[in-house]
């Protein structure tokens, strides 16, 4: 990657850049049909589940919002959830801000395409003008098709009928897990899980639809808090 | 009420890419901030597994979504795509209620 001859071969890596962008961003898009299957089964209108897509566009929150919905949460649930979620495109934010250096309503037209897709895409580049290749490829190609198929998806969801018989409740818990799954190459991270779905299922009976994965993000964020210590055994009071 | 919270949180998922973008890049640099980044996500994710799967309302079930979750794994492990782990998921549960109504 790191060429040191950066004249000759610059055109063809700006191409290998755009051609890997576009094929990650097609197959991140497409999925945007099973989130508008989803949602509509989740019992929101075709334009509620665009709305989400065009305004929210971040996956894993957009399916936790209808997930709730789905289990009959209330809306504010839902939402909470969604919310912390979205707090990671945030951290990537920070890290891609450097990199990217877009100013002033370029940078807010682009905020909105930090995504977990983007910022995997540009993070390793070489230089601003590869990082801005992949990020904009990248997440211009998911927006545009992560819109077009929520549609699609939302279309065809209301056609079908009752969604249980094709086992569209069943697609969600495989849509969550999906997601999780790169995540749990992690040794700690597989402890993390299974200890936050036994907080979750343990509150299922107590608690209304859609508070149990919000207890469980708390716990989560405790223990973030209180592991400071036993991880950081160097680390200096007020640094 | 729908409709407020898609907006809410959908206005509120923006900013919090926004303030990312915007603020400097110290102004979150701090272990502990980095961690709970890090560990919130496989939480969340994983807590709405389980409720997705295991909870029908205020009761804890095994259904045919159960089998559904079984079958996502295996797609996982066989490196399948996003869409096609969800479609596996999907027909598998679709199938098992053709045969057993009502699970």
């Amino acid at each position: 990657m790191a060429d040191p001859t950066m004249s000759e071969p610059f055109a063809a890596e700006r191409r290998e850049i755009v051609r890997d962008s576009l094929g990650v961003g097609v197959a991140t898009g497409l999925y945007g049909v099973s989130f508008g299957a989803v949602s509509v089964a989740a019992g929101l209108s075709v334009v509620q589940t665009c709305t989400l897509s065009l305004v929210m566009f971040t996956g894993a929150s957009q399916f936790a919002f209808v997930g709730v919905a789905a289990a009959g949460g209330a809306p504010l649930s839902g939402a909470l959830t969604a919310l912390m979620l979205g707090t990671r495109n945030t951290l990537y934010g920070l890290k891609l801000a450097p990199l990217l250096a877009f100013r002033g309503w370029r940078r807010a037209a682009t905020a909105q395409l930090v995504i977990d897709e983007s910022t995997a895409m540009s993070m390793t580049r070489e230089s601003r003008g590869e990082a801005r290749t992949a990020f904009l490829t990248t997440g211009l190609s998911v927006f545009v098709l992560w819109n077009t198929f929520t549609l699609v998806g939302a279309v065809a969801g209301n056609l079908i009928g009752n969604p249980r018989t094709y086992g569209l409740d069943a697609a969600v818990g495989g849509a969550f897990l999906a997601l999780l799954w790169p995540r749990l190459a992690d040794p700690r991270n597989r402890v993390i899980a299974v200890c936050a779905a036994a907080v979750a299922l343990g509150v299922v009976p107590v608690t209304t639809a859609g508070v149990p994965v919000l207890i469980a993000g708390g716990v989560a964020l405790l223990a973030g808090l209180l592991t400071r210590s036993a991880t950081d055994p160097t680390e200096l009071p007020g640094r | 009420m729908t409709w407020l919270a898609i907006l809410g949180a959908g206005v509120g998922c923006y900013l919090l890419k926004l303030a990312g973008v915007s603020l400097p890049a110290r102004a979150l640099e701090h272990p502990v901030v980095e961690r709970v980044a890090d560990v919130m996500p496989v939480a969340l994710l994983a807590a709405l597994v389980a409720v997705q799967v295991f909870a029908d309302g205020t009761e804890l079930t095994i259904d045919a979504r159960a089998a559904g979750l079984a079958a996502a794994v295996v797609a996982l492990l066989l490196r399948a795509p996003f869409l096609v782990v969800v479609f596996v998921a999907a027909t598998t549960a679709a199938l098992l209620r053709v045969v057993f109504p009502g699970w």
